[in-house]
């Protein structure tokens, strides 16, 4: 088994070293929906402490490729470590966000149980839920500027207070590692603008957040790193050195005009 | 006679049926809000009617063993067996072809119940089978029921239940959110078998009361009845419970008070009775309840419409609108503007104005999306907030003059 993924790797080299460090490691990851592999060895080695931008048309894989990552889909091929460990022993060190479309929000529940939700590696099936953990949560959610929201069924929240409800349950995990899938689609700006506060203040802290994103203009302004990804791995790297003409119109093909990638101002 | 049944004063038999029932309603309730939470109520349906064949089966087994083919525990072990085969046949069909889960339990359904049927027919034709009253399983049937019965019944009762509340924090979150609950380290394929077994748990318990073919209606409709009443799962769970507990108590009572009354139908009518009176009576998501909220939305609408048109100086002619206007003395009977409606007006102008003028202001902007048309910025503001809006107002206007 180790020695086939070893051979799926495309960087073998690279990919071995500085994996045991990293907060994330992926090796040869293959994803099939059906017959079709819709993400295709793919190594990505995250930075600790950095704020990775996975950017990539649509379709392209990037919210597989975090679903593999985390155990939400069986990969076909290819494995995952965090933190040089297997993904079942470091479930403490890591939180998500998933995608905002990806839950029913009209499921009776309110917005506090929803964050409690990320409590629950510390309480189990059984253990009482003491002030503390209350405490905890309410923190979590005054980090996003939630916390007058607390008994409001989440049905009658915005997108954008939904997002955060979301960000404030990963929070509440305590974790290392924040892996967010589209954290800014569809929500306004001042929620745009609370979730990145959040997101750098936690780089601050020396945590590691790796984020599917959309929106190429806000790129450089908001991330370190970026991962390009069209099914196979098409870059990775810091700002100035991946986020380049040549890469974006590789990763994006003729999808991206020309005109857009002038628009984003690159130093190529 | 039925106030009798429902004090428990019709004799042994009768109070032994109507606690178990209302035993077995409790833990359908409770158990069947998480299937319902998680979106697979008719999968339900399957596990009951997958039920029968593995039934007769049993008895047929019990009887050419030389033993009695009515003993509830044997047939209760057929019933789980038979369920467990048409849930792996549902969860297999689905996974390996590209059925839809639907079609799939409509497909298992129909030929578990027809293979049941007519395995219903063969037993007929044995010696034995003349009065075993398998029928009496697919509506159930209370007449004759031991007390060893009941004792089961309901301690199965209480055991489903026990194992639902024991697993409802990985229950909900698998319900609510799959993807996170798996990076939670929940098994999510484990948890939904789970909630599956605890359902069939309670098919089997519930098959000599309620009968397999009403079953369904146990499990559904106390968690849909709850729903109206709350927007907390925990309390969802708990109301279900109660609701069904209550639809088996008064339905097993009702159909003690005459013999040869069925007990599942008048259960399940009674549970769709609590569940009428939800959809009609619940505040909040309770069809009364919207309704008026639908309405008197749509009269603060046209009021604060009416009041701008007339700070505008525009003619009124909407019949509710101005039907509103009059009774609260703000518009004449020949539609003219009086005193306090002028004022009103006007005090409904400045409220639009204070609105444009915190869009536009640096500080204030996110509390733009507070403006519905409805709300005062008083309702969001505080004073002092609102003395500074107004010096914006106002500030143009003095450097001009």
């Amino acid at each position: 088994m180790h020695g086939t993924l070893e051979l799926a790797t495309q960087d073998g080299r690279t990919a071995r070293d500085g994996a045991e460090a990293s907060p994330l490691a992926l090796r040869g990851m293959t994803v099939s929906y059906g017959d079709q592999p819709v993400v295709f060895s793919v190594d990505m080695t995250v930075q600790e402490g950095a704020m990775t931008a996975i950017i990539g048309p649509n379709g392209a894989g990037k919210s597989t490729l975090l679903k593999a990552a985390l155990g939400i889909v069986t990969p076909l091929a290819g494995r995952a470590t965090v933190y040089g460990q297997p993904l079942a022993q470091a479930r403490d060190r890591i939180a998500y966000v998933p995608q905002r479309a990806s839950v029913d929000w009209d499921f009776p529940t309110e917005v506090l149980d929803v964050v409690m939700m990320g409590l629950y590696r510390e309480l189990g099936l059984l253990r009482r839920v003491r002030p503390r953990h209350v405490a905890r949560a309410m923190e979590c959610l005054a980090r996003v500027g939630m916390q007058d929201f607390a008994d409001r069924q989440i049905g009658q929240l915005s997108g954008g207070q939904q997002q955060r409800v979301f960000l404030a349950r990963a929070l509440a995990q305590g974790a290392d590692l924040y892996l967010l899938d589209e954290p800014f689609a569809g929500v306004d700006a001042a929620t745009e603008k609370a979730i990145i506060d959040v997101l750098k203040d936690l780089k601050s802290e020396g945590k590691t957040v790796v984020a599917v994103h959309h929106d190429l203009s806000t790129v450089q302004a908001y991330f370190d790193r970026v991962f390009l990804i069209n099914r196979r791995r098409m870059g990775e790297g810091t700002v100035a050195q991946a986020f380049t003409a040549a890469a974006l119109q590789a990763t994006y093909g003729g999808r991206l005009a020309e005109g857009q990638i002038a628009q984003l101002a690159l130093d190529a | 006679m039925l106030t009798d049944a429902l004090l428990l004063n019709l004799g042994y038999n009768a109070t032994l049926v109507t606690l178990g029932a209302a035993a077995l309603g409790l833990a359908a309730g409770a158990t069947g809000t998480f299937l319902f939470l998680r979106k697979r109520a008719l999968v339900s349906d399957a596990i009951s009617h997958a039920t029968l064949p593995g039934l007769v089966l049993a008895f047929i087994l019990m009887v050419s063993l030389g033993g009695d083919g009515r003993a509830l525990a044997g047939l209760m072990l057929g019933a789980a067996a038979s369920a467990l085969v048409g849930l792996l046949a549902v969860s297999w069909l689905t996974r390996a072809t590209r059925l839809a889960e639907d079609a799939a339990i409509g497909a298992v359904l129909s030929v578990f119940f027809g293979l049941g049927i007519v395995l219903l027919t063969v037993v007929q034709t044995m010696s034995a089978g003349r009065q075993a009253g398998l029928e009496s399983f697919l509506l159930g049937s209370t007449a004759g029921m031991l007390f060893a019965d009941a004792m089961l019944i309901t301690l199965g009762g209480v055991a489903v239940l026990a194992c639902a509340l024991a697993l409802r924090r990985p229950m909900l979150m698998v319900a609510f959110d799959p993807g996170y609950a798996e990076t939670q380290g929940i098994a999510v394929a484990r948890i939904d078998l789970a909630i599956m077994a605890l359902v069939m748990a309670i098919t089997v318990v519930g098959l000599k009361i309620v009968g397999l073919i009403l079953i369904v209606a146990l499990l559904i409709i106390p968690a849909v009845t709850a729903r109206f009443w709350t927007d907390k799962a925990d309390r969802v769970v708990l109301l279900a419970g109660a609701f069904g507990g209550l639809s088996g108590y008064v339905g097993a009572a009702v159909s003690a008070t005459a013999p040869n009354l069925p007990t599942g139908p008048i259960v399940v009518l009674v549970s769709f009775a609590l569940f009428a009176l939800s959809l009609f009576c619940a505040p909040g998501r309770g069809v009364l309840a919207s309704g008026l909220r639908h309405l008197a939305l749509q009269r603060r609408v046209h009021l604060r419409q009416g009041l701008l048109s007339m700070a505008m100086g525009q003619p009124v002619y909407e019949r509710l609108t101005c039907q509103m206007l009059r009774r609260r003395g703000w518009m004449r009977a020949d539609g003219v503007a009086t005193e306090a409606g002028r004022a009103e007006a006007a005090a409904t102008l400045r409220d639009e104005a204070r609105w444009q003028a915190l869009r536009a202001s640096t500080e204030l902007s996110d509390l733009a999306v507070r403006d519905d048309g409805l709300t005062a910025v008083a309702e969001v503001l505080t004073a002092d907030q609102i003395a500074q809006l107004d010096a914006r107002l106002r500030g143009p206007r003095e450097v001009g003059a």
